[in-house]
């Protein structure tokens, strides 16, 4: 065993290696995962999006519905701090102006150098109900007397791409954990009967786990969502999404607790829980689960960012989540063709919060599994 | 090893009566049937459905019977060749899908060599200059690689290849050869444009598959004979590629049974991209217009074939590695 993870705390090797013996697995583990610092501040990172998810109403500047007509398709302005009258210690931007050019009836926008609007903090603007219950005005940034602010730009309606995208992050990053958490049922219930009990149920759980295993899952993700009725309501179709994800996502998660229910199974303690007299379920309750929840959880980090992909991938086909709802992927939509793309590019901004999302998952999905692998 | 290989492909029986059972129910799944949607397209043209018409479509379909005689109907025609019918093609099925269905699986297989094409000689060389600068800037491309939808990696270079190069990367063929008859021109201009798909498509399972390819090979340079070999003094290119290489690239063949559904999904997305013939657009498309035999007759056939592919890459493993055969 290697003694690493302390080299960076004052104390005597002594009371060193104390320390050492006595701490706690999650303990360990967590000195282990400080030291892979990719994964901490990938964690941080996911942190602070979801807190941004969470409170999306106050820290976007905007409603993700507030049209500006005028400023269809309008490009990201620059945050700057050196304007010709010199250095401001307040970041702004300038004024956009422009419109539909009568010859060539395309949208031309420039910078108005002469109209500097400064970006304030804790501004008052539209009124909100944070979280849907709080009734409040302020927002985390935005303009003094409520004027645009397109960091990110505008869409085809003319409204803010960064509020929409605050916004949008509740539906995308919330549906890779409420997926997750399903096939970990599925997946922790089958995979636990199939382990524990073994003989034919085990046999027959396995060849589904192969069945779906081997089955490319776009196309069936396809075929299920189109199925879903155009006449649900938005929350419906969101679960009906994700249960759609997990119907083919358990497999994955039911062959791992199977494969680590038998080498458990097999140990001296389930013995004694039997002797006991403990009944079964309580054995694998109580006595397996436990001893690789810490295992479960790398598992299940690992496997959030598919399905967030595989939602950005359905609704930006235009066959999962659909306008009104808000989600990156259906922010994506607009993204059709290359002709859009070239003359928008910045309508790609959600695709980037995609990657940013599912590489701080697996640098932190990574730095756990190698903290809570003994033999690593 | 016939042993093995009968009980391999009798294995595969029960999964593709799975797949056909799960294919049929996402045809089934959409409200009302399809001779509903059918009537109500003739009456959008003006047109009016006589009664007998809709009386014999509905008993060549069986749709007055019971849900299971339907499945039996089904699968009993899919066996024949008879996929049923598209009502927007007004076409049978299976004139519609053949060719696009070869091309899917071209680009899918495309997509397999050329992920490994890259693959082998990175993962050796990330082994042997193990925790080297080049051996992390490939470990965090090959994340990216993972974490990057298909779609925006095809929207990207699309962009890129417009953008910079002013080339509209669309479509598989010329248009001289777009819908000439199957030549050795014809291949040869396909292969010019699959590369890209291929590429695209294959990146996701690259990542995946130099990881395992460099801790095999990570795992057998730690090994005593490669230490034996080093003390008699064989060359090092001699002593690498003799024995670890070969033994580290085994595992590749049996990656080849979850990267295959990976490369299918994959094809599939990047041809609605890039709108290529294959089946993704038209499986979009019957989708979108719930013309469910067509979609669930290409959901069918994409899943047998992806298990077909799977249980074909387990029988070469096992020919090249006798230990799975005696198992």
């Amino acid at each position: 065993m290697k003694f690493i993870p302390f080299t960076g705390i004052k104390k005597t090797p002594a009371e060193e290696s104390d320390k050492f013996l006595v701490a706690s697995q999650w303990r360990l583990m967590w000195w282990k995962f400080k030291k892979h610092r990719l994964a901490v501040l990938s964690g941080v990172l996911l942190i602070l999006l979801y807190l941004g998810a969470i409170f999306c109403e106050f820290v976007s500047p905007f409603s993700p519905f507030q049209r500006d007509a005028t400023l269809i398709n309008a490009p990201p302005q620059k945050v700057r701090f050196i304007s010709n009258e010199g250095i401001h210690l307040r970041p702004f931007v300038y004024g956009v102006s422009g419109g539909l050019q009568d010859e060539t009836w395309t949208r031309v926008y420039e910078e108005d150098r002469s109209r500097r609007i400064p970006i304030h903090f804790f501004v008052r603007g539209s009124s909100y109900k944070l979280c849907g219950l709080i009734p409040w005005d302020r927002h985390l940034f935005g303009t003094a007397d409520g004027g645009i602010l397109f960091l990110l730009g505008a869409d085809h309606l003319g409204r803010d791409l960064l509020s929409r995208i605050i916004y949008g992050s509740r539906v995308s990053l919330s549906i890779g954990l409420v997926g997750v958490f399903l096939s970990m049922v599925i997946g922790c219930v089958m995979g636990g009967i199939s382990g524990y009990f073994g003989g034919t149920v085990d046999n027959i759980i396995q060849r589904s786990i192969e069945t779906l295993m081997s089955l490319p899952t776009l196309p069936l993700w396809m075929g299920l969502s189109a199925a879903v009725p155009t006449t649900w309501s938005p929350i419906k179709v969101y679960f009906g999404m994700v249960v759609i994800l997990s119907i083919l996502g358990w497999a994955g998660l039911a062959r791992v607790v199977r494969g680590k229910i038998i080498s458990l199974r097999e140990e001296d303690f389930a013995m004694a829980a039997r002797l006991a007299g403990a009944h079964e379920g309580r054995i694998i309750r109580k006595h397996l689960l436990p001893s690789f929840f810490s295992y479960l959880i790398v598992m299940l980090t690992l496997s959030v960012p598919g399905m967030i992909l595989a939602e950005t991938t359905l609704s930006y086909l235009g066959l999962g989540l659909r306008p009104p709802v808000i989600s990156w992927g259906v922010m994506l939509q607009q993204a059709q063709n290359v002709q859009t793309v070239a003359t928008y590019p910045w309508i790609m901004a959600p695709a980037l919060f995609v990657v940013v999302v599912v590489l701080a998952f697996n640098f932190v999905g990574d730095g756990m599994r190698d903290a809570a692998d003994p033999y690593h | 090893m016939i042993r093995y290989l009968l009980k391999r492909i009798l294995y595969m029986i029960p999964v593709l009566i799975a797949v056909s059972i799960l294919s049929f129910v996402i045809i089934q799944l959409p409200p009302g049937d399809f001779l509903t949607s059918k009537i109500a397209q003739l009456e959008m043209l003006g047109e009016k459905a006589s009664e007998s018409e809709i009386a014999s479509l509905r008993a060549q379909y069986g749709l007055e019977r019971p849900l299971y005689e339907r499945y039996f109907l089904w699968i009993t025609g899919m066996l024949k060749g008879d996929l049923g019918k598209s009502f927007i093609y007004n076409r049978p099925v299976s004139t519609l899908i053949g060719e696009r269905l070869a091309l899917t699986m071209m680009i899918s297989t495309c997509s397999i060599i050329l992920s490994w094409a890259i693959a082998i000689p990175v993962g050796i060389f990330s082994a042997i200059r193990q925790y080297s600068f080049l051996d992390y800037v490939f470990t965090f491309v090959g994340f990216i690689g993972i974490s990057i939808p298909t779609f925006f990696l095809a929207l990207l270079l699309m962009f890129g290849a417009y953008q910079f190069f002013d080339l509209t990367v669309v479509g598989l063929f010329s248009p001289e050869y777009a819908i000439a008859p199957w030549s050795f021109g014809k291949f040869l201009d396909l292969m010019k444009h699959i590369w890209l798909p291929a590429f695209i498509v294959g990146v996701a399972g690259t990542a995946g598959t130099i990881r395992v390819m460099r801790g095999c090979l990570l795992d057998e340079l730690g090994k005593q004979y490669v230490i034996a070999a080093r003390a008699r003094g064989v060359s090092e290119w001699k002593l690498l590629l003799k024995y670890p290489v070969r033994i580290a690239i085994n595992p590749m063949l049996s990656t080849i049974g979850w990267i295959l559904p990976v490369m299918v999904s994959g094809s599939v997305i990047v041809s609605v991209v890039l709108n290529l013939p294959t089946t993704g657009p038209l499986l979009l498309e019957a989708l979108e217009m719930q013309d469910m035999y067509l979609a669930g007759s290409f959901i069918m056939i994409l899943s047998g074939l992806t298990v077909i592919g799977t249980v074909i890459s387990d029988l070469i493993l096992a020919w090249s590695d006798p230990r799975i055969r005696y198992e």
